[in-house]
C-alpha cells in the first residue's frame, strides 16, 4: 500500500520495523545483531508505553566523550581524527543501550569559514577549555521584519538573516530577490559579480568541503556503532516554532516584547514556521532511519511564561508540529528543559503512546502520576549529582526513579541534561541501576 | 493622578503610560516625581512577579516601558538627580565559560526593584573580575549565575579566588540558574543556592539585614 494511504499507527509500525532491521547495516557478529534488536525492542516498547525486558537507559553523553578520552571540545571540533578516537573510545568502554554519534559536535572549521555569529564555541568567543558551545541571543531579526519573514521565509533567510548570522555572507544582503530575475536576465546577474558577494559564495563552498570531510568521519563512527549493535535514538532534531523565533530570530527579550506589542504578527510567523519545521523534521528522520525525533523545548517552561501565555503563544503551534510528526508515524521525544510542573495537564491531551516526555527539573514522580498512562516518561537524574556525587549515590537515586517511574513500563532512565565532564563511574552506575533494579518480570 | 500613573505602569498599559508621561512633563511637573512614580510601578511589577501573577514577558515589557519613560523624562531633568536610597550592595554575574544571561537579568531586575544597588558584571566573568568588583564595591553579597554544567567548576574556582584574595569571609555568596542546585552549592562552597529570583532577594535581605 502506498505510504500516503497508511494510518498514523501503520506508519509508525513501518518505521519501527525499519529501525529494528536497518537494511544497509552489516553487523560485526551475530551476537551484535541480536544485541541491536534487543536494544531497539527495549526502547520501542518503553517509548510506546509497553513493558520491555528492562528499563532502557540513555547516558547523558552528548559531548562527554571528549573529556572522557582526555581531550576537549575545542580539539574535537577541529581535529576529526581526535573526534573519532574519543567517540569510539566511549562506544567501546560503555555497554550502553544506545549510542549518540558525534553529529552534535560541529566542525569548527566549517563554522569559521562562514564566520558564524549565532554561536560561540571553545577557542572562538569562549576560552579554549570551555566544554560547550553556546548560542548568542540577539535581535537577529528586527521587530519590523515580521512581514518579510511571513511573506517569503526563504528570501528572508537568504538576504536578511544569513547576512547577519554569517559574517562571511554579509554581502548577500545586496542580492536581488531570486524571484525578481528578469525574463531576459540582464541586470539580475549584476550583484553576483560583486567581489564581496563572490567571497561569500567562496566561504559557503569552503564550509561545504569541510563539512564533507567532517560528515565522512561522523558517518564512519555511526556505522561502527551500528555494526557493533548500538542503535541510535535520535532520528533528528526539531523545535517548537516559538523557540525558533525566540532562540534564533527575535531573542527572548524581543519575542516577549512581541507578545505585547505585535501578538498577531507573532502568531502569523509561528504558523508560517510550523510547516517548515515539520518538513525539515520528516526529512531528517527519513535519512536517519530512526523513527524518533528529539525536540528540545526552551521558552515555554514554568519560569518563562504564565500558563495562559503558554496556552496562547507556545502550545498551539508546538502541538501542530508534534501532531504532524505523529501522523507521519514519527515518535517525538519532547525534552522539557527547566520545569514543566504547571504544564502537565495541558500536555496530557496528546494521544496515548504518541510521544515521550523527557523531563529535566520537573517533579518526575508527579509527572508519572499525571502522564503515566498516556506518554512514556524519560529522565531525570540531576546533572549535579552525576558530576559531584558518588557512584553509590547515583545508583540509589536511579533505583528510586526506576521504582516509581518504571512501574508498568513506559519509562527510560536518563539524566536531566547532558554532562560534559565527571566520573565515568557515575555513568556506569546508571547502567548498573537499570540492570539491577530495572528488570521486568 | 500619581497613584493611577503608578497603577497604569504596573498594569503595563503602554499607550496610557506614555500619554500620561507626556502630559505630566508638559504641565511642568518635577521630572523626579515622575521617575519616583515609575519606580513605584516597577515595585508592584516585581511584587506581582514574586506572587506568580507576572512572568518573564511582563518583566521584559515593564523594563521597556521604564526605558521609554526615562528617555522622555531625562531631557527635562536639571542634572542633580537625587540618589534613591538603596538597601545595600550586591554584585552579580554569570561565571566564566557561560554566556547565559536571562536568569541573571531577572535577578538584577528583582534586586533592583527591591531597593538593592546592583552591580551586574554580565556574562562569562572570570574569577579575578569578581574579586576586583567585590574589592571595589565592598558589597557584602555576591550572586553567581550559571546555566550549564561547566559552570559548576567555574563557580568553585570563583569562590576559591575570593578565598585566595582574603575576602571570602566578608562576602556571602549565592548561586542559581539552569543546572544549579544545593549539591552544586556544596561543591562550589557557596553559602546558599536560590531556586529563583525571589530567593535571591530574600537571601540578600537576610544577609544584609533589611526587611
Amino acid at each position: 500500500m502506498a505510504w500516503a494511504g497508511l494510518s498514523p499507527e501503520e506508519k509508525r509500525s513501518e518505521r519501527f520495523k525499519r529501525w529494528l532491521s536497518p537494511p544497509a547495516v552489516k553487523f560485526s557478529s551475530p551476537q551484535a545483531g541480536k544485541l541491536y534488536k534487543d536494544r531497539v525492542t527495549r526502547f520501542a516498547k518503553a517509548l510506546q508505553l509497553q513493558k520491555p525486558d528492562r528499563v532502557p537507559c540513555i547516558l547523558p553523553a552528548g559531548l562527554y566523550a571528549a573529556t572522557y578520552a582526555g581531550t576537549n571540545l575545542h580539539t574535537v571540533m577541529y581535529d576529526y581524527d581526535e573526534m573519532k578516537r574519543a567517540w569510539l573510545k566511549l562506544l567501546h568502554d560503555f555497554e550502553a543501550d544506545t549510542y549518540i554519534p558525534p553529529a552534535l559536535v560541529p566542525s569548527g572549521r566549517a563554522l569559521e569559514a562562514v564566520d558564524y555569529k549565532l554561536y560561540k564555541w571553545p577557542g572562538h568567543g569562549l576560552s579554549t577549555n570551555t566544554l560547550s558551545y553556546q548560542a548568542v541571543e540577539a535581535e537577529w531579526m528586527k521587530p519590523d521584519e515580521y512581514d518579510a519573514l511571513i511573506n517569503d521565509p526563504s528570501d528572508f533567510w537568504l538576504r536578511t538573516y544569513m547576512p547577519r548570522v554569517f559574517g562571511a555572507l554579509k554581502a548577500f544582503g545586496q542580492l536581488p530577490p531570486l524571484t525578481s530575475f528578469e525574463e531576459i536576465a540582464t541586470m539580475s546577474f549584476l550583484s553576483f559579480g560583486l567581489p564581496e558577494v563572490q567571497a561569500g559564495f567562496q566561504a559557503l563552498l569552503e564550509a561545504g568541503r569541510e563539512t564533507l570531510r567532517w560528515a565522512a568521519v561522523v558517518g564512519e563512527v555511526s556505522q561502527v556503532a551500528l555494526q557493533a549493535g548500538y542503535p541510535g535514538i535520535m532520528g533528528g532534531l526539531a523545535k517548537a516554532p516559538f523557540d525558533t523565533l525566540g532562540d534564533t530570530l527575535r531573542g527572548t527579550q524581543g519575542i516577549m516584547m512581541d507578545m505585547f506589542q505585535r501578538p498577531d504578527k507573532l502568531h502569523a510567523a509561528m504558523d508560517r514556521i510550523a510547516p517548515l519545521a515539520i518538513a525539515g523534521a520528516i526529512n531528517g528522520v527519513n535519512a536517519a532511519n530512526v523513527p524518533v525525533i528529539f525536540m528540545p523545548l526552551h521558552k515555554g517552561a514554568d519560569t518563562f511564561m504564565s500558563r495562559k501565555q503558554y496556552e496562547t503563544f507556545y502550545w498551539p503551534s508546538f502541538k501542530k508540529v508534534v501532531m504532524a510528526l505523529v501522523n507521519e508515524g514519527i515518535l517525538p521525544i519532547l525534552f522539557a528543559e527547566g520545569s514543566y510542573n504547571d504544564r502537565l495537564d495541558i500536555i496530557k491531551e496528546l494521544p496515548r503512546g504518541a510521544v515521550a516526555w523527557y523531563f529535566d527539573k520537573t517533579d518526575i514522580f508527579r509527572a508519572k502520576e499525571v502522564l503515566g498512562n498516556t506518554a512514556c516518561i524519560v529522565g531525570n537524574v540531576p546533572t549535579s549529582l552525576l558530576m559531584t556525587g558518588t557512584p553509590r549515590e547515583v545508583k540509589e537515586h536511579c533505583r528510586k526513579l526506576i521504582e516509581v517511574c518504571g512501574k508498568g513500563g513506559g519509562y527510560i532512565l536518563a539524566a536531566g541534561a547532558n554532562i560534559d565532564e565527571g566520573s565515568p563511574d557515575n555513568l556506569r552506575a546508571m547502567m548498573e541501576a537499570v540492570k539491577e533494579y530495572g528488570v521486568y518480570r | 493622578m500619581p497613584e493611577s500613573y503608578v497603577n497604569l505602569l504596573a498594569d503595563l498599559k503602554e499607550d496610557e503610560v506614555l500619554k500620561l508621561t507626556k502630559k505630566r512633563i508638559d504641565s511642568g511637573e518635577d521630572p523626579m516625581k515622575i521617575l519616583e512614580d515609575s519606580r513605584k510601578g516597577m515595585e508592584i511589577v516585581g511584587k506581582r512577579f514574586a506572587d506568580g501573577e507576572y512572568f518573564l514577558p511582563e518583566l521584559v515589557f515593564s523594563g521597556e516601558l521604564l526605558k521609554q519613560v526615562t528617555a522622555m523624562v531625562k531631557p527635562h531633568m536639571s542634572g542633580k538627580a537625587t540618589q534613591v536610597k538603596k538597601a545595600g550592595k550586591v554584585v552579580i554575574g554569570t561565571v566564566a565559560g557561560d554566556i547565559h544571561d536571562i536568569g541573571l537579568n531577572i535577578v538584577d531586575f528583582m534586586l533592583d526593584v527591591n531597593g538593592f544597588d546592583v552591580t551586574n558584571l554580565g556574562v562569562d566573568v572570570p574569577a579575578d573580575k569578581f574579586v576586583k568588583a567585590m574589592k571595589d564595591t565592598k558589597a557584602p553579597v555576591l550572586g553567581l549565575s550559571g546555566f550549564l554544567t561547566p559552570a559548576f567548576d567555574a563557580m568553585k574556582e570563583t569562590v576559591e579566588a575570593l578565598e585566595k584574595a582574603g575576602i571570602r569571609k566578608n562576602v556571602k555568596i549565592m548561586i542559581g540558574g539552569g543546572q544549579m542546585d544545593d549539591e552544586v552549592r556544596k561543591y562550589a562552597k557557596a553559602d546558599a543556592f536560590g531556586k529563583d529570583a525571589m530567593a535571591a532577594v530574600s537571601l540578600a535581605k537576610k544577609w544584609i539585614g533589611v526587611n
